[in-house]
């Protein structure tokens, strides 16, 4: 909106109308808009940590934290997500060069990609060997609570990676445009808040389970 | 360890999961003629709107339209709808209970009844009373502050429809399988897979958690809207009182919708894969649940209230002809009853046993909310004070409110006192009590804001004779169903109750069926009221586009107005932009149009909402091979939708020219000054 606000008119009848109006880009409430959708997510992770609070210690008889927990392996993994957000910061450098490269996008996002797949299949395998020790999320409230809270975590990374793999596809067809910007700023926002969320779980679940 | 697969149920076909031909209510005769009835009515439907041909404008303009005045129009019809399913859950309790003394058992057999009460409650709250107050919200907020659309149009219609397609969950449990009979908030153990194996709790899951996301991505939109779309000069505080109510709903949407979503999902893991989180065994903790529901379910009152505060603003001020009393106030007030509603949560349960300090600082908070309420309470009333008041139908509705919610209030402060709490926890006069404020707070605002806004939608006014009736029916009768329940819950009669031993209540039962019956005839009354008035259309019909003598900005265009909702956008420099604009002689433009950058309308929306039906009823009846085709079919058509780039298109500056030039004469020939 670029019309001025006259306060003082000096007896004139005062501009009631833009006269003057232009087309306002797509897209201009598109961050504001993320950002709220962002901070909605982390309320739905605020109520799994909660819960994980309020359950972490119900072990039904079960196994707990230190029994269970592999602090190298969740090490390992950390890195993995780390490094995916590191890359994906060099794709949004690749992206804002001057004449930058389709290509090179491209790439830092396919190598972001490929961390992420790496982070979730060692989750995987944590998982597989959980359940199959006998401590699935059935065992006891704080398993459930485990489960759901690092599940939740990495089905957003699924989400995460799906994105990804469509926005390397549509870099394809539609190149470096203004739309396709916009979109690569709002996974990096998502991929970025995944990692911070992420910390909460390595510090809250895993080093304060095993360390405490 | 305890799953599902360990209880006794039926076993899961691969083909149809859980659903048998049993799953039909073929064997009662209410639920089979009540589906008989709707299905005839629905055919009956479907053969008129092929009979007139005009599938093809309810598909271009209408269900496919991202414009915000059709979604609004849209989510109030889907609100008045399914109104009419949840007061008929009403009066069938009312009866029962009416009857149901001492040998006589009434006419709903238990399992029946509990089904009735916890639809009643859940269709009222998320697919009556939240449609109506999202459809209000999207019609006026864009029109308000001057813009021509919300920040996100496409999103907008996603989110109506996903709304449309958790009510259609909702109504298909009444044809296949039941519904939960736990009560609207489905609280566990009882709505754990022990205590209820069957359907009724994930109909209740999926419709919620569907329409939640509509919600929230509604809510999304509209604060980007009313942050980034204001007309120039319009400041937060020029806003009108409506936009202020709909930023700070929208926010409470926004910050407790996820709650919900996220509780709902946690007790779906406890029922499909067999978690412990609120179970009895194993660590779980159903108080746990209570909490979080109540996190979220307190936030939702105000989310119902706080726009039917913004309506009555808005009214009060139009129809007494005066700048709103105490706007400053007005404004934090609505901001403190936004924070405050965080704070009270645990007051739905101070019988939880959490001691006497925490019961205590719940019981002040709650009492505190009292306080910038009753201030808007003098705002209007100051408002009132010495202005040249006109009684049309939204200020009788407004006054009728103002009467009827201090009283609600009241009995609000009342049970926010921990001891009387433990008294009146789950009886009658609680029912009485938020009846009392949903009913004579929200619903009389959506009922003024409906008639206030519809000359505004349609063009015409409705029908004032038959409004009265309407609002004299609804006023008695919603005194005269609610009033003995405040009486049988001080002497201790509970609530969700289908049979009574002690005859000595059935008199104050009768009565309250008596005042359902009034309110039927309200309803009745309303239906009439909006036939007539489309019948005698052209009667009634205000060519100004300000019929009330407005004050704020979308009485400055056309009724209804042009898809874009104004050719050129007005510059604000007053809280009543509009009222500031006449007294000042503000002209309105007659040449000089331009061409006007718009949304174009998808059928996405209307693809998700099918995809997440068939969804949620494969998760429900566990037939697991469709809810795997259906859950795909939503990342196609969303990734499919993601490679449209051009959503956008100009309105050619012949057609705002002819729409703006017929606008001209018609304003001549009215000889209405521009």
């Amino acid at each position: 909106m670029n019309a001025q606000t006259h306060e003082d008119f000096g007896g004139a009848t005062p501009v009631f109308y833009d006269l003057d109006e232009h087309d306002h880009p797509a897209g201009g409430s598109t961050a504001l808009g993320f950002w709220m959708y962002l901070m909605s997510d982390c309320l739905i992770f605020a109520i799994l940590f909660a819960c994980y609070a309020v359950l972490g210690h119900s072990y039904g008889g079960g196994p707990g934290p230190k029994q269970l927990f592999e602090l190298p392996l969740v090490a390992l993994n950390t890195a993995m997500l780390l490094l995916s957000s590191l890359t994906y910061g060099f794709a949004m450098l690749a992206l804002e060069r001057k004449g930058a490269s389709v290509r090179a996008v491209q790439g830092w996002l396919i190598l972001t990609g490929l961390f992420g797949l790496a982070f979730l299949c060692i989750e995987l395998y944590e998982f597989s060997h959980l359940i199959a020790e006998g401590a699935g999320p059935q065992r006891s409230a704080f398993l459930s609570a485990f489960f759901t809270l690092v599940g939740t975590h990495g089905l957003h990374v699924t989400f995460g990676l799906i994105w990804l793999a469509t926005l390397v596809v549509q870099l394809e067809t539609h190149g470096i445009g203004p739309d396709n910007k916009r979109r690569l700023m709002c996974l990096g926002m998502f991929w970025h808040f995944l990692d911070v969320i992420w910390i909460g779980v390595f510090t809250i679940v895993y080093l304060m389970g095993v360390l405490a | 360890m305890m799953s599902p697969m360990d209880h006794p149920t039926p076993p899961v076909s691969p083909i149809f999961g859980r659903l048998t031909i049993d799953s039909l209510p073929l064997h009662e005769p209410i639920v089979l003629v009540t589906v008989v009835v709707i299905a005839i009515g629905g055919l009956a439907l479907l053969a008129l709107i092929t009979k007139y041909r005009v599938w093809g404008v309810l598909w271009h303009d209408w269900l496919t339209s991202v414009d915000h005045k059709k979604i609004g129009i849209m989510y109030i019809i889907l609100g008045l709808v399914m109104f009419v399913r949840g007061f008929s859950d009403a009066l069938m309790m009312r009866a029962q209970q009416a009857m149901a003394f001492g040998g006589n058992h009434g006419y709903l057999p238990p399992d029946h009844y509990n089904q009735i009460f916890t639809a009643h409650g859940v269709i009222m709250i998320f697919f009556v009373a939240m449609p109506l107050v999202a459809g209000l919200m999207n019609f006026v907020v864009p029109l308000q502050i001057g813009a021509r659309d919300v920040s996100f149009p496409y999103l907008n219609n996603v989110s109506f429809w996903m709304t449309a397609a958790g009510a259609a969950i909702t109504m298909i449990s009444l044809f296949v399988g039941n519904y939960a009979r736990t009560g609207w908030l489905a609280m566990p153990p009882l709505s754990g897979v022990v205590a209820s194996p069957d359907v009724g709790v994930d109909y209740y899951i999926w419709g919620l958690q569907i329409a939640g996301i509509g919600t929230l991505l509604s809510g999304v939109n509209l604060i980007a809207t009313i942050v980034k779309m204001r007309a120039p000069g319009m400041t937060l505080m020029k806003m009108p009182i409506f936009c202020w109510t709909a930023l700070c709903t929208n926010t409470l949407i926004v910050a407790a919708f996820p709650v919900l979503t996220a509780v709902l999902a946690l007790l779906s893991l406890d029922r499909y894969v067999g978690m412990q989180f609120f179970t009895n065994g194993l660590g779980g903790n159903p108080m746990m649940y209570v909490n979080l529901i109540w996190i979220w379910g307190h936030p939702e009152v105000y989310i119902l209230i706080l726009p039917a505060f913004g309506v009555y603003s808005e009214i009060v001020a139009t129809f007494s002809s005066k700048r709103i009393f105490g706007y400053t106030s007005m404004v934090y007030a609505t901001v403190v009853i936004t924070i405050l509603a965080y704070l009270v949560w645990l007051h739905h349960f101070f019988t939880m046993g959490s001691g006497a300090s925490v019961n205590s600082f719940f019981a002040i908070t709650t009492m505190i909310i009292s306080i910038p309420t009753g201030a808007k309470i003098f705002n209007w009333l100051f408002t009132m004070y010495r202005g040249r008041i006109r009684f049309e139908l939204p200020m009788m509705w407004t006054v009728a409110f103002m009467l009827t919610f201090v009283i609600g209030g009241m009995t609000g402060v009342l049970l926010a006192v921990p001891p009387a709490d433990f008294v009146l926890h789950n009886s009658l006069f609680l029912v009485a009590h938020f009846h009392n404020v949903i009913i004579g707070g929200t619903l009389f605002g959506m009922f003024a804001g409906i008639n206030y806004w519809w000359p505004k939608a349609f063009g015409f006014k409705l029908d004032r004779v038959w409004g009265k009736r309407s609002f004299w029916l609804w006023v008695s009768g919603f005194w005269c169903a609610f009033a003995p329940l405040y009486a049988l819950g001080l002497m201790g009669v509970t609530r969700r109750l289908s049979h009574f031993d002690d005859t000595t209540y059935q008199p104050f039962f009768i009565v309250a069926g008596f005042g359902a019956l009034l309110i039927a005839g309200g309803i009745a009354c309303l239906a009439v009221q909006i036939v007539v008035s489309i019948r005698n259309r052209e009667a009634l019909r205000d060519v100004t586009g300000d019929p009330w003598g407005g004050r704020t900005l979308e009485w400055s265009t056309s009724s209804p107005p042009p898809d874009y909702n104004f050719a050129f956008t007005p510059v604000v420099y007053d809280n009543d932009a509009w009222w500031d604009m006449k007294q000042r002689g503000a002209v309105r433009p007659t040449t000089g149009f331009r061409a006007i950058h718009m949304p174009k309308n998808t059928g996405t929306g209307v693809f998700l909402a099918a995809l997440s039906v068939a969804f949620g009823f494969a998760m429900i009846w566990y037939v697991w091979w469709l809810a795997a085709v259906s859950l795909v079919g939503l990342f196609a058509v969303t990734i499919g939708h993601s490679f449209f780039y051009k959503r956008d298109f100009h309105i050619p500056v012949e057609d705002v020219e002819r729409i703006e030039n017929a606008r001209t004469r018609q304003l001549a020939a009215e000889g209405v000054a521009a």
